[in-house]
C-alpha cells in the first residue's frame, strides 16, 4: 500500500496504516466542528447581513429588495456622518495615544527598577475591568455636577471648567480619556514583552559604539519592536472600531449623538428602532471600513516579513 | 410498542402543559409595576389558568423586544406581549396577532373605552390588543416649597413659565429638572409643541405628517421655546434618568419637571402628598389637552384552543375595573375605562380623568409622539435624532432644524 509522506515526519516504523490515516484526518476531524461554525457564524452571516442590507426590512427581516436604497439613506443620514467622524477622531487619537503612553511607560520600567512587578500590576490593573465599569466610572469622574469639576470648586478655584461630558464638541474626546486610561497598561505589557525580548548584546554592542541611550531606543530597539506595534495597533483598532460598552455606559452616544459611533448606530437602527435594512446596510459599511483599513495594512506587513 | 406509548404520553403531557396556560411577556419589574403584575396572575389563576411569567427587565422593554423577535420568529410565540403604540400595527401587519373581537364585543370595550384608544389597539378594525393604562404625558411637577421661597408662581402658560423660572434662577435652585435621554428631551418638546401649534396641527404634524406644519413657522417658534427652556436647566442633565431628574424636585434642588404621570411614582414612594408637598397641573398652556401614552398587551395568535380559552379570558380581566383599579393606582397611571369609580385615586389622577374624558369628545386628546403612540418607530427615532441634536447643539438654527425635520420624516415615511 503506498503511503505518501510529504508533510508528515516519517512514521514510526511500528505505525499501521491505520495510524496513518488517523494521523491524516484526525486534525481535520477535530478542526472540522470550527471551521464550520465559523463559516455559518461568521461568513455565513455576513452574506445573510449583505442580503438584508438591500432589502426594506424594517423590524423583521423580509425580502422585499430595493436595491441601494438603504445605503443612500445611510449617507444622507447626519447621524451616521457624525457616528463615522466620531469613530476616526476617537479611533486615531486612542491608538496614537495608547502606543505612545505605552511605549513610554514600558522604557521607563525597563530600566532595572526596584518594585517593578507591583508597578506593573497597577498599570495593567484597568484592563481586567470591563468598559462597562471605566464608562460608569468616568462617567461620575467627568460629569461637571458630581465630579472633577465640582471638586475642584468646592477647593475654592470657582472658575474651574471642565465640561466635556456635556459638551456636544467636546464629549467625544471623553470617550478617548477613558479608553487609553484603561488600555495604555495592555499596551506598556506588549512592550514590555517585546523589550524584554531584544537580545542584549546588541545594546551592549551600540554601547561600546558610543551611542548614546535615546539613540539606541529610537535606531535600535524601536525598529526591532515593529512586530509588537503591529499587534498593538491591530488589537487597539478592534477594540476602537466594535467599542460600544465604554459608550454606552460613558455618554450613551451623547449630549444629543454627538458621540455616536457606528456600533451603537448599527445596534439602535437594527434593534430598536425596527429599521432592519438601514442597520445592515450600516453593518455592511463598518465591515467595509474594517477591510480598507486592514487589508492593505496585513498584506504590507506579512509581505514585508516573507522578504525580509 | 413502548416507545410509541412514551412519545404519546410526552405529547399529552406537553399537550396539557399549554392547555390554559398564558405567558406573558413583559418588563414591569420595578416595585409597584410588579405588584400590578403579581394581581393579574392572581386573577387568572382564580378562573383556572396558569399562568407563566415572562418578564424581561431593563432598557424600556428594548431588552424584552428582541427576545420577543426571536421567540416569534422561531415559531414560539408567547400568549401576550408588553406592546404599544404603533408597533401593534406593525406587529399586526405580519400577521402574527390574535382577533380579539368577540370578547371585545362581548365585554362592551366599544362603549367603555375611548375610540382614540381603541382605534390604537385595532388592525384592519379588528381587536388585536388590549389596552392596559393611561398615562398623561404632559404634566408639570412642581415643589410648592421652592416656589414660595422664590416667590414664584406656579406657571400656566409658558410666560408665566419664564417668569418663575428667572426668580427660581435668581433664588439659586434649578428651574427645570430635566435629563439628557432623547425622549426625555422629545417629552419636553412634545408639551411645547402641543401648546405653539394647538391640538390639531400638533396632529397633523406629528400623526399625519404634514410637511408644510413640520416646517411652519409655528414649529419654529415651537424650537425656539424648547431651546429656551435648555437655559433653565443644570448642566449635568446628559444621561441623567428621569427619576434621578424627578428626584431633584423632590428634594428642593430643582423647581419643576415637565414629565409624564409616571413621575407621580417617585413622589409617592417619596413619602410625598399630591397638593401638599408637591403639585401637578398641566404643561404650561396645555389645560385641557391631554397627549396620552397608553400601555397595551398585544395577543399573539395561538395554535392550542385552551390557550386560546386564557388568552380571552387574558383579554377580559385585563380591562375588568378590578384589575384597571388595582393596576392603576400602583403605577401612577388613570384607567382606560371612562366609566369607572374612581373614588380610591387622588387628586392628579381625577384631574387626568377629567381631561382625558372632556378631551376625548373636544379633539384635544393627542398621541404622544415621544412615547411611540403617533408614528412608526422609525418616523420617531428620527425625529428623536433631529431634536436631541437641536437642544444639544449651538451650531443649528431652529429654522434649519424644522427644515431637517420634515426631511427625515419625509425620509423615514
Amino acid at each position: 500500500m503506498p503511503v505518501t509522506h510529504t508533510n508528515t515526519p516519517a512514521p514510526l516504523a511500528s505505525t499501521t496504516p491505520w495510524q496513518d490515516k488517523m494521523q491524516v484526518w484526525l486534525p481535520k476531524l477535530i478542526l472540522s466542528p470550527t471551521i464550520v461554525v465559523t463559516l455559518i457564524c461568521v461568513y455565513g452571516f455576513v452574506i445573510w447581513t449583505g442580503l438584508l442590507s438591500f432589502t426594506k426590512s424594517r423590524f423583521l427581516p423580509q425580502f422585499d429588495f430595493v436595491g441601494w436604497r438603504q445605503y443612500e439613506r445611510l449617507l444622507n443620514n447626519d447621524r451616521w456622518i457624525t457616528a463615522c467622524e466620531n469613530l476616526l477622531i476617537f479611533g486615531g487619537l486612542f491608538i496614537a495615544i495608547c502606543l505612545l503612553i505605552g511605549v513610554l511607560l514600558a522604557i521607563f520600567l525597563d530600566q532595572k527598577i526596584q518594585q517593578e512587578g507591583m508597578i506593573r500590576t497597577i498599570y495593567l490593573y484597568p484592563m481586567a475591568l470591563s468598559f462597562i465599569v471605566t464608562g460608569t466610572a468616568w462617567k461620575w469622574i467627568l460629569n461637571p455636577g458630581l465630579g472633577l469639576e465640582n471638586l475642584v470648586h468646592q477647593m475654592g478655584f470657582t472658575d474651574f471648567k471642565f465640561d466635556w461630558l456635556v459638551n456636544s464638541d467636546m464629549a467625544v474626546y471623553t470617550l478617548v480619556i477613558a479608553a487609553v486610561w484603561q488600555s495604555s497598561g495592555f499596551v506598556m505589557a506588549l512592550f514590555l514583552a517585546g523589550l524584554r525580548g531584544i537580545d542584549s548584546s546588541i545594546i551592549n554592542a551600540a554601547q561600546i559604539d558610543g551611542a548614546s541611550k535615546p539613540r539606541i531606543y529610537w535606531s535600535i530597539i524601536l525598529p526591532c519592536l515593529r512586530p509588537v506595534f503591529f499587534s498593538a495597533i491591530i488589537i487597539l483598532s478592534h477594540l476602537a472600531i466594535k467599542s460600544f460598552d465604554l459608550v454606552t455606559a460613558l455618554t450613551s452616544g451623547g449630549p444629543g449623538y454627538s458621540s455616536d459611533l457606528p456600533a451603537l448606530f448599527m445596534y439602535s437602527h437594527s434593534f430598536t428602532r425596527g429599521q432592519m435594512g438601514l442597520g445592515a446596510a450600516s453593518a455592511i459599511m463598518m465591515l467595509a471600513g474594517i477591510l480598507a483599513i486592514l487589508v492593505p495594512y496585513l498584506y504590507s506587513e506579512l509581505r514585508g516579513k516573507r522578504n525580509a | 410498542m413502548k416507545l410509541k406509548t412514551l412519545f404519546l404520553a410526552m405529547t399529552f403531557a406537553a399537550g396539557s402543559a399549554t392547555a390554559g396556560e398564558v405567558e406573558v411577556l413583559h418588563w414591569w419589574t420595578s416595585g409597584g409595576e410588579a405588584k400590578s403584575v403579581a394581581v393579574l396572575k392572581q386573577m387568572m389563576e382564580q378562573q383556572g389558568h396558569s399562568w407563566k411569567d415572562f418578564a424581561v427587565a431593563g432598557g424600556g422593554g428594548e431588552s424584552a423586544m428582541t427576545v420577543l423577535k426571536t421567540r416569534v420568529v422561531s415559531g414560539n410565540a408567547p400568549t401576550a406581549a408588553q406592546i404599544k403604540g404603533h408597533d401593534i400595527q406593525e406587529w399586526a401587519e405580519l400577521d402574527y396577532l390574535a382577533n380579539l373581537d368577540e370578547v371585545a364585543k362581548k365585554e362592551g370595550w366599544e362603549q367603555s373605552v375611548p375610540s382614540v384608544v381603541t382605534d390604537i389597539m385595532k388592525y384592519d378594525s379588528h381587536y388585536v390588543a388590549v389596552p392596559v393604562n393611561v398615562h398623561r404625558v404632559n404634566w408639570l411637577w412642581a415643589n410648592p416649597a421652592v416656589f414660595e421661597k422664590a416667590g414664584a408662581k406656579i406657571p400656566t402658560n409658558l410666560d408665566e413659565f419664564f417668569v418663575a423660572a428667572d426668580k427660581l434662577k435668581a433664588a439659586g435652585v434649578i428651574p427645570l429638572a430635566q435629563g439628557g435621554q432623547p425622549w426625555q428631551e422629545a417629552t419636553l418638546f412634545e408639551a411645547v409643541a402641543l401648546e405653539i401649534l394647538g391640538s390639531a396641527d400638533y396632529r397633523k404634524a406629528f400623526v399625519d405628517h404634514d410637511m408644510a406644519v413640520l416646517k411652519g413657522k409655528k414649529m419654529v417658534e415651537a424650537l425656539t421655546i424648547f431651546k429656551k427652556m435648555k437655559g433653565y436647566t443644570d448642566q449635568a442633565a446628559s444621561g441623567r434618568d428621569w427619576n434621578i431628574a424627578t428626584n431633584m424636585v423632590i428634594t428642593g434642588q430643582a423647581g419643576m419637571q415637565i414629565m409624564g404621570d409616571w413621575a407621580k411614582g417617585e413622589f409617592i414612594a417619596a413619602g410625598k402628598k399630591p397638593g401638599v408637598d408637591f403639585v401637578c397641573v398641566p404643561a404650561p398652556g396645555t389645560q385641557g389637552q391631554f397627549t396620552f401614552n397608553v400601555d397595551s398587551f398585544a395577543m399573539f395568535k395561538q395554535k392550542d384552543k385552551g390557550a386560546m380559552a386564557a388568552q380571552n379570558d387574558l383579554a377580559k380581566t385585563i380591562l375588568t375595573p378590578e384589575f384597571q383599579e388595582v393596576f392603576n393606582l400602583n403605577k401612577g397611571s388613570i384607567p382606560v375605562r371612562t366609566d369607572m369609580d374612581l373614588s380610591k385615586f387622588d387628586q392628579c389622577a381625577l384631574d387626568s380623568m377629567d381631561t382625558f374624558k372632556a378631551s376625548a369628545t373636544s379633539g384635544d386628546l393627542v398621541p404622544s409622539f415621544a412615547h411611540g403612540m403617533a408614528t412608526t418607530s422609525a418616523i420617531q427615532g428620527a425625529m428623536y435624532d433631529v431634536l436631541t441634536n437641536y437642544y444639544n447643539s449651538d451650531n443649528i438654527s431652529a429654522q434649519d432644524t424644522a427644515n431637517l425635520l420634515a426631511d427625515v420624516v419625509e425620509d423615514a415615511m
